[in-house]
């Protein structure tokens, strides 16, 4: 059983700060608006640590780190 | 008449009418939905009374008798949701089921697009058969509780026919009037109503069939899947899958307008011919475009709509659906660019305002459509492209994707279209495609939110300009 972890924002909650995208620019990036994107599919393990930072930055508490097994 | 191994494949062989002296007569052919209401002459005015309807149908069992029987029943049959998301109706049943908690059962009535009319056509003149139905899936699900969602307008008649009723059953009926809005029909809009909060969607871990009206797992079902639930699980899935295809059995309904001499609610079978329906219908012979799910479907050029059976798989080729089925002709002359700004703009007064993506990128959108009917301007295309791309599937609801879906398929069958109105040469007219009014509802939403303002956002002035 394969264990990974996916990044998924609460699109109510967010308010577009934006300290996501900046901690972690390879999974998210911002769109016209400043609302973040994030890139599908699991969340690399060399970028989990920041991915973990980056939920805990958010004011808002909208970004969250999802584990899924497989 | 197909062997029941045959239409269900690999599935194990069930008696699935097995019960003992269980007639099979339901409707030869069509139509199934419409038939009562065709004999009784109800079509376009009153309704079918209790007492008449219970002459071909029994009232449903109390919750919580033969549920695997029921769920069982409707899965055979392989009725799919018909409000547009199309889910497989007893795999929801099931899941529904599976929860401790009493569940809570959700007959959507609401129908909140504006060029759909058939759940209001069961709802005025046959809300016993949709009520039926939804008995029978409290049943299967062992709900003590039925909540009916309409329109202002409907709550009279259906909260008349519940009344007929109340001496049959010990389940608690519930009317609820959700507020004005395109959004407010939504599922866990219409659950996040009952739960006490404003009518508008929400973003949870747990979706509505582990944890919705107070907590409680819970079905919500358009209200004409209500009523094939009924007629199923009185004439037998085998019945049901007699017309229809083998991957989507059964008939539907479908609200048609615009361009034909006869405008109303046809039932169809999947597998048929778009073009002869609209022949049925007496559309215009030549059209500009065929307009398939409402505003929140997609628009087919002509030559698809020759080519178009009422089925997924066909539809999909160009990027449309069935939806919840209603089909707008817009004849030739009508100017298919200036409709679809007029519905852009609509929409985006309609999102809740909630979501950054939605809420800036549907008005951005709107001014966008607006902006190429004036000018034709090529910056428009690239833009429109560009923010379709931006926003799909990031609100907690699909309004934007229904937005995407809606612009992109205008760009497709319009394309060929803007020259002339970068040229300013386009004579057609617009205004066919009824918009609602946007009136202000008691509850502001929010405006455009601007990223980073971390602060609650004012009220609607933002929006106000292209009303």
């Amino acid at each position: 059983m394969a264990v990974s972890y996916r990044l998924r924002v609460d699109p109510i909650a967010c308010d577009g700060h934006g300290a996501c995208a900046e901690l972690l620019p390879e999974v998210i990036t911002l769109d016209d608006w400043g609302f973040p994107i994030i890139r599908s599919g699991p969340v690399e393990r060399r970028l989990l640590r920041l991915a973990r930072r980056a939920v805990s930055s958010c004011p808002k508490l909208a970004l969250q780190l999802e584990r899924v097994e497989r | 008449m197909l062997a029941d191994a045959g239409v269900l494949g690999s599935r194990p062989a069930l008696p699935v009418d097995s019960r003992p002296g269980a007639p099979d007569d339901g409707p030869d052919a069509l139509p199934r939905l419409l038939d009562d209401l065709q004999r009784e002459g109800r079509l376009d005015g009153g309704r079918v009374s209790l007492p008449s309807h219970r002459q071909r149908y029994p009232a449903p069992p109390r919750p919580g008798r033969r549920r695997e029987e029921l769920i069982r029943r409707i899965e055979l049959a392989g009725l799919r949701g018909r409000g547009g998301a199309e889910f497989p109706t007893g795999a929801k049943l099931r899941a529904v089921g599976r929860g401790w908690r009493r569940p809570v059962v959700i007959v959507n009535g609401t129908e909140s697009e504006p060029v759909s009319h058939k759940d209001a056509l069961l709802l005025a003149r046959h809300p016993h058969l949709v009520l039926d139905g939804a008995l029978l899936a409290a049943a299967a699900v062992g709900a003590p509780d039925v909540v009916v969602a309409v329109k202002g307008g409907l709550a009279p008649a259906v909260q008349a026919a519940m009344s007929e009723r109340r001496d049959e059953t010990d389940v608690r009926f519930r009317l609820v009037v959700p507020p004005e809005r395109f959004v407010a029909g939504e599922e866990t809009a219409l659950i996040h109503l009952l739960n006490g909060g404003p009518g508008v969607p929400t973003f949870k871990r747990r979706r509505p069939v582990e944890a919705g009206v107070e907590g409680r797992p819970t079905l919500v079902d358009n209200a004409e899947t209500m009523a094939h639930l009924a007629q199923i699980l009185r004439f037998g899935p085998s019945w049901f899958r007699r017309v229809g295809t083998d991957e989507q059995p059964g008939t539907l309904l479908l609200t048609v307008s615009g361009g034909v001499r006869h405008p109303g609610v046809y039932e169809v079978e999947f597998g048929e011919a778009l073009a002869g329906i609209l022949e049925r219908a007496g559309a215009v012979p030549n059209m500009a475009a065929v307009l398939l799910g409402g505003y929140f479907g997609s628009f087919l050029h002509p030559s698809e709509v020759a080519r178009a059976r009422v089925t997924s798989s066909s539809l999909e080729g160009v990027g449309a659906a069935i939806g919840c089925g209603a089909v707008v002709v817009l004849p030739e002359g009508v100017c298919g660019l200036a409709e679809s700004a007029r519905v852009l703009r609509w929409m985006a007064g309609q999102s809740a305002g909630q979501c950054g993506p939605c809420a800036n990128g549907l008005p951005a959108i709107a001014r966008a459509s607006g902006e190429l009917c004036r000018s034709g301007d090529g910056a428009m295309l690239h833009l429109l492209e560009r923010w379709a791309g931006q926003i799909e599937g990031r609100g907690a609801c699909r309004l934007p994707d229904g937005a995407v879906r809606f612009v992109r398929s205008a760009l497709r069958v319009f394309a060929d279209h803007v020259p002339l109105h970068q040229a300013g040469r386009c004579q057609g007219i617009s205004g066919l495609l009824p918009i609602p009014e946007q009136r202000a509802t008691g509850r502001q939403a929010p405006a455009r939110r601007a990223a980073g303002s971390g602060n609650r956002p004012g009220p609607t002035e933002g929006l106000g300009a292209w009303r």
